[in-house]
């Protein structure tokens, strides 16, 4: 390969799509370290302290689209303190000087305030394309910035942040000329906007094809704006309710009757149940429906609704949908490859929703199954195994049974054979997450079978240190590891400090872990960054020094090519 | 289906948090130090030797009838759902909970519409007083007093969490302000078939 001139090298290069590939072929020499770092064009960072953002940039200078995540994965179950970090400024400060050919950026888990909005948005001529999923620490008016100024966007997607509103009409803030949007996703935004202007901009937007409103958006709105946007493919519901008579809700099924394009529904706040019915006739095109938002459209209707949608692949529901109701999407979507499963009633008892008997049918029924994120009253062992027998192609497998700790209701045993089974059979499983009562074995079981597994979530499970050490020794894949509430200790902690830094991150929450062991790590370890995160709360009731042998309550291990970093809030000890 | 039973324990009054079902703990939901949820739930319920005498009790039967997971739930982050989405959720519930209840009342033929607070209300008697002292301006003429009236010009009716129309005064009170979503008040030629006296 060396013969061959540069250029045919990079364009070798233009044929591996993965970050992965690319990263490999850049260490094979420094010839391609140089073509290939010159020739990247889209650059993922998945945790952002791992390298400094000026690094980055100056190693690739020709780079388009970057991608960064911040807060590890259990800060969206409140489990990091909020001020821990993951803030945005930095990268987009990095990316101004070094990177102004940027076009696209997509932030995980990021703190982005308004200034680096503002920053963003006069900074990159020819960006394109901002995406940001769980995020928080903007308002509006970071919005309008970006509305302003960025000439030529063509995708604005907000998932699932926490938005401030500070009432600025933002949306009003795209110009007249601006007719270059193909997707626009708001629906995380509590705050209105102005109708009118929606409309407007929907209308000479001619290439949109993805949009997703906000609950604040009535029917009658939405009514207006599909009569504009014929060709869309995705689209988010804001508030379903019909307020007045027959008229806005024939203006809204005549609507939809238009669209023959749309492939993907979302959104459906509030929705009255009779209000699906003007939807049945975009249901047999559909391959995406989430309903997760939807908790007054109860079994039978969301049975009614999913006779329709036999092209399915993907479903989220709650879990009001049923036993019976999963056997109807089985019977009816065969297309199906994700379904998810979201609880209706988190804090109540309630009556059990969905068991092992919706996940069994849902399995004979639907073989292209690869992904499943279920919550559930209870699980079991024959139901499980039944499940692996039937959907061999699982990549993701997230099973939560609500209450923590629960074995089997049939036997009474945990359930390490079920999951054993999920391993054995689903040789892609790239993604786990484990519930219900489980000991050290399913680990064994684990660390043997799942070869290709990257990222697991324990919690509440296990009974040593051994379970743990399965893990690291087998899993030879693992990128990332989250541990909570589970009796693993220093000595699993310490057992394979080597495999830290072939892996992302590692999570450990109320486990058995002391500040000595993690001390003994930080030493032994020099290019992992080990925090150790106190409760803000137990700040008061912790002596000024305490002991090696003080159990940590949250620790976060990663690799790391930026050392220490310097912007952890006084709770975060980086040892 | 489960709506009757649920719907008069939504509006039981009781203290803690809406949507939790445990009167007797109130909703702590910070672990301190190294104490992993609720002490009293370490005994119960999902630690490792002693599972098999509570499960029995869980695992088997009536669900319904379960105590002990009311407990349970106040540990932090779990389930693992993320806030966003419990807010949206918690959002919804909160809404009919929050002090007063409020809804919207449209008269067929009025230009505009009222919102009443149910809770103030304790029957429907006094409703219905509210009713016609808020509409009389609209030319009510003769309120109608029991339902079902042939001869009456309205009939009051409203949509229940289901999104059905349902005429006044069928179900206890209770029930009605746990499901009342708007109301409505329909001339009474279109509210024949809604009486269900005859």
């Amino acid at each position: 390969m060396t013969y061959f001139p540069e250029e045919v090298v990079e364009h070798i290069f233009d044929f591996l799509s993965s970050h992965r590939d690319r990263n490999i072929v850049s260490t094979v020499c420094k010839a391609w370290y140089r073509v290939e770092r010159l020739s990247r064009r889209s650059v993922f960072v998945g945790n952002c302290y791992a390298v400094r953002p000026g690094r980055v940039m100056a190693r690739f200078p020709g780079m388009k689209c970057l991608s960064v995540k911040g807060k590890p994965h259990f800060a969206d179950f409140n489990l990091v303190p909020h001020d821990w970090g993951g803030f945005a400024l930095p990268w987009i400060e990095a990316a101004a000087r070094g990177c102004p050919s940027l076009e696209e950026l997509r932030l995980k888990r990021m703190v982005v305030s308004d200034e680096s909005l503002e920053l963003l948005a006069r900074s990159f001529p020819n960006f394109k394309a901002l995406v940001l999923v769980s995020c928080e620490g903007f308002t509006t008016d970071g919005l309008a910035a970006i509305a302003t100024h960025c000439r030529g966007l063509r995708e604005l997607d907000l998932q699932e942040n926490e938005v401030e509103d500070h009432g600025r009409q933002w949306l009003s803030c795209f110009p007249d000329s601006c007719t270059s949007l193909e997707s626009l996703n708001f629906a995380c935004l509590k705050g209105e906007v102005n109708a009118g202007a929606l409309e407007r901009l929907v209308a000479r937007c001619v290439n949109l094809r993805s949009l997703k409103l906000n609950r604040a958006i009535s029917v009658e709105s939405l009514a207006r704006i599909l009569a504009r946007t014929p060709h869309l493919v995705e689209l988010g519901t804001g508030s379903f309710t019909i307020e007045h008579g027959a008229e806005a809700y024939q203006r809204l099924i005549h609507a939809f009757q238009k669209c023959k394009s749309l492939k993907s529904l979302s959104g459906f706040w509030d929705v009255a149940p009779r209000c699906m019915q003007s939807i049945y006739s975009i249901c047999p095109n559909l391959t995406v429906l989430n309903l997760s938002y939807a908790p007054a459209i109860q079994g039978a209707d969301l049975v009614k609704l999913i006779r329709h949608c036999f092209k399915l692949q993907k479903l989220w529901v709650l879990d009001c949908i049923r036993d019976k109701g999963l056997a109807v999407v089985a019977s009816t979507c065969k297309e199906l490859q994700e379904l998810r499963v979201f609880p209706s009633d988190i804090y109540g008892t309630g009556t059990a929703a969905v068991t092992e008997e919706g996940l069994v049918a849902i399995s004979s029924g639907c073989s292209k199954l690869n992904s499943l994120l279920y919550f559930c009253h209870q699980m079991t062992n024959a139901a499980l195994i039944t499940v692996a027998k039937n959907c061999p192609h699982f990549t993701r497998f997230r099973l939560c049974i609500l209450d923590p700790g629960k074995p089997d209701p049939d036997t009474n045993q945990p359930l390490d054979e079920g999951f054993g089974a999920i391993v054995r059979s689903c040789k892609d499983l790239r993604r786990l997450s484990l519930s219900g009562l489980l000991t050290d074995k399913v680990f064994l079981y684990i660390g043997e079978y799942a070869a290709r597994l990257e990222m697991l979530s324990i919690a509440f499970a296990g009974d040593s240190d051994k379970g743990m050490v399965y893990v690291l020794n087998g899993c030879k894949n693992l990128r990332k590891l989250e541990i909570r509430d589970s009796p693993f200790g220093d000595a699993a902690l310490l057992e394979n400090v080597g495999k830290y830094e072939t892996m992302r991150s590692l999570w450990m929450s109320s486990c058995d872990v002391t500040l000595g062991g993690c001390k003994a790590l930080a030493a032994k370890m020099p290019r992992l960054n080990v925090e150790v995160i106190n409760d803000t709360d137990e700040s008061d009731e912790m002596e000024e020094n305490p002991s090696d042998m003080h159990k940590v309550e949250k620790m976060y291990v990663y690799r790391t090519l930026a050392g220490a970093r310097n912007d952890a809030p006084e709770f975060v000890e980086i040892l | 289906m489960e709506a009757a039973g649920e719907s008069l324990r939504d509006t039981e009054l009781r203290l803690g948090l809406p949507g939790t079902d445990a009167p007797e703990k109130p909703a702590s939901t910070v672990t301190r130090g190294g104490k992993r949820a609720l002490p009293e739930d370490d005994e119960e319920g999902y630690g490792k030797s002693n599972k098999s005498s509570s499960s029995e009790e869980q695992g088997e039967g009536d669900l319904c009838c379960q105590e002990p997971p009311a407990a349970k739930a106040q540990v932090v982050g779990w389930p693992p759902i993320r806030s966003y989405r419990k807010n949206s959720l918690h959002a919804r519930k909160a809404e009919g909970e929050a002090a007063g209840l409020y809804v919207k009342v449209s008269m067929d033929g009025a230009p505009y519409l009222r919102k009443i607070d149910l809770k103030v209300y304790k029957g429907y008697k006094e409703l219905r007083e509210a009713l016609d002292d808020m509409f009389k301006c609209f030319s009510l003429g003769e309120f109608p007093r029991k339902e079902g009236c042939s001869g009456s010009e309205y009939a009051i009716t409203y949509e229940d969490k289901d999104g059905d129309l349902m005429l006044v005064g069928d179900v206890p009170w209770e029930m009605f302000i746990s499901s009342c979503r708007r109301l409505r008040i329909m001339k009474g030629s279109e509210a024949t078939g809604l009486g269900s006296r005859h």
